[in-house]
């Protein structure tokens, strides 16, 4: 993913402080860094899904590691966004079991609804199509993943559905 | 029907809770070990099981246990795999959604066997919504004295967390999984030293899959034996399987191994048969690493034995005629489907999911997706599907860990079964252009073109 230079606005509020000094408490004291991965995910919720640089440097502050040691994590594991994504990634399966039930179709559906191609952001930044790899709902495709949470058995007609709660702001992400 | 370990009371209301777990009969197997065996009973009595790594490779769970290094006193782990991202896969998440106090239960009792004091849940960080039921479910047992210090004043101490990734199908593989669990990438480490002498931290770990740990509190409650009876010779217990594709009933199944795949198949207990009734093309009975079936040796093996759902019986044949158990997710295939561009859609996957550590799998996996989208798009050439056995033949064995190998053997076995298909596609570009070239024209109406061709 191509890094972005975008201001990001850097809050580590009371509560996600918190919570990072909870994940920190599932490791020895000395082994900080192995907390890494799961205070990334915490710190890229609380800040519009996506990580700046200097997001990264604090998150290093924070862990007591250096900068780069941030950096080829983030680099290295695609639920990191490292630029400014819609506030609602569709993340389409697209995946060998989801194509034989339909993914694909259902992908470009999507998109053309939206005016835009794989990969990019609806100009309002409201809304992000990507294609992704088997996230384990082989059973139950096509699907899609937005936020935390997983839409299966889809269809064009949930797909509009989807779309509309988006915009009704009906979607729970985290 | 077939008997239910692991999934009997998964469709208990209520049995995410605590309380109607407990009920059911649940944390039995901590009470029963905690207070009347020693661990290396507990190993025993899993040994004896015969139970094997449900995770795909296989190997007997008991005696990766007793490899783990008790003598040098360095605190040991247990770390559960829950990165389930074998394309084709999702009985791990299944498990732990519906009955998540099940593996807790299974963490605490194999824990206990190991003598770890530290052990951690590692969960792809795309099912962020069952870390949360983990994590809630964990909650629950440190509140019922199941985890945390002297549990049942026993003197042992067990503390139980759960971790997750972040998007990389290569933390499924046990040093990938436990470097990424130190902070890093998820790069496989070069073996040995095994995870069993120096693991997480350096310390002894052992890493075992969801289904592995989870089949654990039904050894320890009724023993070893009684789980070696069900199964046929070394393939024993249950097994969940993954069913997708082109079935009528894809979902999660929990069967006895032993059981056909003709039945597995076709009755209504199961998969139903097919979606729409059209015919069965090929399968993939483990997961995307294994080797695909054309049709005429799905049931029957080329001895002409009964296939089986069992370890030994789905590799009959080798890699020329058999495919693996691997990790249960039974892909199937209707006539509609294109194995050029399912080929082509597994290397795609492959490729963007190695780690980049060894050259032959990262430059490799390049080009089997390339070359494959060539054919599969009308730009290929003869001398292609050559090329293609070249790639995957100089990948397979030449890597630090198995991705290499999973990579190259979805690519031999449908060269190997399916060859005439690759040959339609680089002869009859025309034909193939559409994505969905088969929906109106299977390949069995136009074979005949190739045929002549060769001719």
């Amino acid at each position: 993913m191509e890094i972005s230079n975008a201001k990001q606005e850097i809050n580590i509020t009371p509560e996600l402080q918190a919570r990072i000094d909870e994940l920190l408490s599932h490791y020895p004291a000395d082994k900080k860094k192995s907390a890494l991965l799961p205070v990334l995910h915490e710190v890229q919720d609380a800040h519009d899904n996506w990580l700046s640089v200097p997001l990264q440097d604090k998150v290093a502050e924070i862990l007591e590691i250096k900068p780069i040691e941030v950096y080829e994590v983030v680099t290295f594991y695609t639920m990191y966004n490292q630029r400014p994504i819609g506030n609602y990634m569709f993340e389409f399966c697209r995946t060998s079991c989801c194509c034989l039930r339909g993914a694909e179709d259902l992908m470009e559906y999507t998109c053309e609804k939206l005016g835009i191609k794989e990969g990019e952001t609806t100009p309002d930044g409201k809304f992000t199509v990507v294609g992704v790899e088997c996230l384990g709902a082989c059973g139950y495709a096509p699907m899609l993943q937005i936020g935390d949470y997983y839409k299966e058995h889809l269809t064009k007609e949930k797909i509009d559905q989807l779309i509309e709660e988006c915009k009704a702001g009906q979607v729970n992400l985290h | 029907m077939g008997r239910k370990i692991l999934l009997e009371h998964a469709n208990v209301p209520g049995i995410k809770s605590y309380e109607v777990y407990r009920k059911m009969g649940g944390y039995a197997s901590v009470e029963k070990a905690l207070k009347s065996m020693t661990p290396d009973e507990v190993v025993e009595q899993v040994k004896t099981s015969g139970l094997r790594g449900r995770g795909g490779a296989g190997f007997p769970t008991g005696l990766k246990w007793s490899f783990i290094d008790k003598k040098s006193g360095n605190p040991r782990h247990l770390v559960c795999n829950a990165d389930e991202s074998e394309p084709g896969t999702f009985k791990d998440r299944y498990l732990m959604e519906y009955i998540p106090h099940l593996l807790i239960e299974g963490m605490i009792t194999s824990s206990y066997a190991l003598g770890c004091n530290l052990s951690y849940i590692y969960i792809r960080g795309e099912y962020m919504w069952v870390f949360r039921i983990l994590e809630q479910a964990i909650k629950e047992a440190y509140a019922n004295g199941w985890l945390g210090k002297n549990i049942m004043g026993t003197g042992w101490d067990l503390d139980l967390y759960v971790h997750c990734g972040a998007g990389a199908y290569i933390c499924g593989e046990e040093t990938a999984l436990i470097e990424s669990l130190e902070g890093k990438r998820g790069n496989p480490r070069i073996k040995p030293p095994f995870p069993a002498v120096k693991g997480l931290w350096q310390e002894p770990t052992v890493v075992n899959n969801v289904e592995s740990i989870a089949a654990v509190p039904w050894i320890v409650n009724n023993g070893g034996e009684e789980y070696a009876k069900i199964g046929i010779g070394r393939s024993t217990g249950t097994k969940l399987i993954s069913a997708s594709g082109h079935c009528k009933n894809p979902g999660v199944y929990e069967i006895e191994l032993g059981l056909s795949v003709d039945e597995f198949m076709n009755s209504d207990e199961y998969l139903g048969g097919m979606m729409d009734d059209r015919p069965l093309k090929a399968l993939v009975p483990g997961g995307s690493s294994v080797p695909i079936l054309p049709a005429n040796l799905i049931f029957k093996t080329t001895e002409g034995n009964d296939r089986l759902m069992t370890y030994e019986s789905l590799s009959e044949g080798g890699f020329e005629s058999g495919s693996m158990l691997g990790s249960g997710g039974f892909i199937v295939y209707n006539d509609t489907s294109c194995i050029v561009r399912n080929t082509w859609n597994f290397s795609r996957f492959y490729h963007h999911e190695s780690c980049g550590q060894c050259s032959p799998c990262r430059e490799g996996t390049g080009w089997l997706e390339k070359v494959l989208h060539r054919i599969e798009t009308g730009e290929g050439r003869e001398e292609d599907i050559e090329l293609l056995w070249d790639i995957q033949r100089k990948i397979e064995g030449n890597t630090i860990c198995p991705l290499g190998d999973a990579a190259a053997w979805p690519v031999a076995a449908a060269i190997r079964h399916f060859r005439e298909e690759f040959e339609y596609h680089v002869r009859f570009p025309e034909k193939i252009k559409n994505r969905d070239h088969y929906v109106n024209e299977p390949f069995e109406k136009v074979r005949h073109l190739v045929t002549k061709q060769t001719v």
